[in-house]
């Protein structure tokens, strides 16, 4: 019953495809004006690339999407994947064996998210206020266990989940394309993927309808525990290495692409596509600064321009008030 | 929802804030771990320590108060420590470093007033925006160096004494005074009440909701341009990444000091005792010699342990799930 009550109505469909249009067309617009100024941009090598490094923002993203379609937030997924490369990779080089790091990469993320759970969910700390507090233990936690030291050298079928290539599209860009489905058709078609909107448009209505709004939180979390995991493995497997500070300058531009993908912050609105095209955005105008020779030490300052851009239209258009 | 699962607050709880029983707990217990920790140079060396976060702690409750967040703040302290000492290297100048600190700190937060108060973009946003683009800005004005050489004038302004006391004390203690008088004793603190209370009354009174959120923004910009030269003159070097982080621990010492993040009740004697209680919990693990990334976790648990106990003491009620 409650997934009829709260499903959205079919001009909404529309309407959001219309948002997600919008954005498509932004992606178009940028990809000629690149090509226009740029030789380099319109190669397969570049291309492959920017794919490349979507997949890894992707996977931070799409778990961040469901936490932000429920209202709240998770501001860890980079210390998260800062903790979980590091002790993937040292468990990675002590046994030799990518299973091992593969399981705690996930492990650490999952169990990360789940404490952020409990925290929101439980405890009932507002969510940026945990995860912020939680991205300060994780900081300090793989500083301390890393002390100073990098791990590299993994073995090179492990790093084939990076770099390989597979019927000549690149392995974590399939991965990605697989959890795109997967996430799309687990919040769009399922009972609790529509109670994970319902809890974000209003809690209150979703608690009085007896939905579960706890376990489904500690769920939402768990998940972007889970991609952060996720994303802590590709990491490893494309740059060889881990050190301390690995995840630290990734949390602004995960949420620059949720929120580009038209994900609200208020909840309840937001689609895990519009979260990818969200993602190629975002690596585009990175990817384009780059190409442009543009000093990367502009970039967060772009990053954080577009963020407050991004917002200020999904304000405008959709009348909502703060 | 949750006084039906919780025990009724104890009475002895009620009445003692919870950041007293949390210091109170650490001086016990470093005290008892290190027995240098009570000799009055450490003591007064946690304090000095403390000016640059209490300068940030003290405005950021004001922000919190009316609903808002400045996660900028440590972003704008690093843009206006690195941009304050080139002005002082080239000048050797101590009042155009203060006056460039403070100007472009006044700048960024009112750049976080006007996103917060005309475009309505949550606060969270505006701020996280803002320290993208200081961060970056600090960068570019640094070229990503360390800017050393500063004059001794502005040296001073940590390491000297006035009248036997530091002078980092004496600017928290007037930094106090002068806040909790704005806060307390003014029209503009009922309004910053007001913002976080009762915004239908700060209407139908007649005041401008955008100008009062304007200034509370800005003040905090301003104070993170100021704590930016406190910060200089301790570190005798301005670097773009000094002041990354320190916007947590601004935060963590309002929240330990018992200021609600919802419908601002806010209580700023609490947040100058949250900010000795992090002081204290820095110093006190130097003194057992624990990590500096550990001290960090530590501080990260504080706040978490700080909304455990008022939800336990029921003066808090978190998150509406």
């Amino acid at each position: 019953m409650s997934a009829t009550i709260f499903s959205a109505p079919r001009f909404a469909l529309s309407s959001e495809l219309v948002r997600i249009g919008f954005r498509l067309l932004a992606v178009a617009l940028l990809c000629i004006a690149l090509s226009l100024a740029s030789d380099a941009f319109a190669t397969q090598a570049n291309i492959m690339n920017v794919l490349r490094q979507a997949s890894l923002l992707f996977f931070m993203a799409s778990g961040l999407t469901l936490v932000v379609l429920t209202a709240g937030l998770d501001l860890s997924v980079g210390a998260n994947i800062g903790l979980s490369a590091c002790v993937a990779g040292t468990v990675m080089k002590a046994t030799g064996e990518p299973a091992y790091a593969v399981v705690a990469a996930l492990g650490i993320g999952a169990f990360v998210g789940l404490l952020n759970g409990v925290l929101v969910a439980v405890l009932r700390i507002p969510s940026f206020i945990a995860t912020y507090g939680m991205l300060w233990i994780l900081h300090g936690l793989t500083y301390a266990y890393m002390a100073g030291s990098t791990v590299y050298g993994f073995p090179r079928g492990f790093r084939q989940f990076g770099n390989g290539f597979f019927l000549g599209v690149p392995i974590p860009v399939l991965v990605m394309a697989a959890s795109l489905i997967v996430l799309a058709l687990f919040t769009g078609r399922t009972i609790w993927g529509q109670q994970i909107y319902a809890i974000g448009a209003n809690p209150v209505a979703a608690r009085l309808s007896g939905m579960p709004v706890r376990r489904r939180l500690m769920l939402v979390y768990t998940l972007s525990g889970l991609t952060a995991g996720l994303a802590a493995l590709v990491f490893l497997a494309r740059l060889n290495s881990a050190e301390a500070d690995i995840g630290g300058s990734l949390t602004l531009p995960a949420i620059a692409a949720v929120l580009i993908g038209g994900t609200s912050l208020f909840g309840g609105v937001g689609t895990l596509f519009g979260t990818f095209v969200g993602t190629l955005l975002l690596t585009l105008v990175l990817n384009g600064m780059n190409l442009l020779q543009i000093d990367s030490r502009w970039q967060p300052l772009v990053t954080g321009v577009i963020i407050v851009a991004a917002v200020w239209i999904d304000i405008r258009t959709s009348g909502r008030k703060t | 929802m949750l006084d039906q699962i919780l025990p009724t607050r104890h009475p002895l709880l009620v009445r003692i804030p919870g950041v007293v029983v949390m210091l109170a707990v650490l001086s016990i217990g470093f005290a008892w771990a290190s027995p240098g920790f009570l000799s009055w140079p450490n003591l007064s060396n946690v304090l000095a320590q403390s000016s640059v976060l209490l300068l940030i702690a003290l405005p950021m409750t004001l922000v919190i108060m009316t609903e808002g967040l400045d996660l900028s703040i440590g972003a704008v302290l690093s843009l206006a420590s690195v941009s304050l000492a080139l002005v002082a290297v080239t000048t050797g100048s101590l009042l155009l470093a203060l006056l460039v600190g403070v100007a472009i700190g006044a700048a960024c937060g009112a750049v976080n007033g006007w996103l917060v108060a005309w475009l309505r973009i949550p606060p969270f946003v505006a701020t996280l925006g803002m320290f993208g683009v200081a961060q970056g800005l600090a960068l570019a004005v640094s070229d990503g160096q360390s800017i050393t050489g500063i004059p001794t004038s502005v040296q001073a302004m940590y390491s000297g004494t006035l009248a036997g006391i530091p002078v980092p004390i004496l600017l928290m203690l007037a930094a106090t005074l002068a806040m909790h008088a704005l806060l307390y004793a003014t029209p503009f603190g009922t309004y910053v009440f007001a913002l976080g209370g009762n915004r239908e009354a700060l209407a139908f009174a007649g005041i401008s909701q955008r100008r009062v959120l304007l200034c509370v923004y800005t003040l905090a910009g301003a104070m993170g341009g100021l704590a930016g030269l406190l910060l200089t003159a301790r570190l005798n070097s301005g670097h773009p990444s000094a002041g990354i982080g320190m916007e947590f621990d601004a935060i963590a010492a309002v929240a330990v000091g018992g200021t609600t993040f919802e419908r601002g009740n806010g209580w700023l004697p609490g947040t100058v005792l949250g900010v000795i209680t992090i002081g204290v919990l820095r110093n006190g693990l130097n003194l057992i010699a624990v990590p500096s990334s550990l001290q960090v976790c530590c501080i990260g648990i504080l706040v978490i342990l700080a909304f455990v106990f008022e939800a336990f003491t029921g003066e808090r009620t978190g998150a509406q799930v």
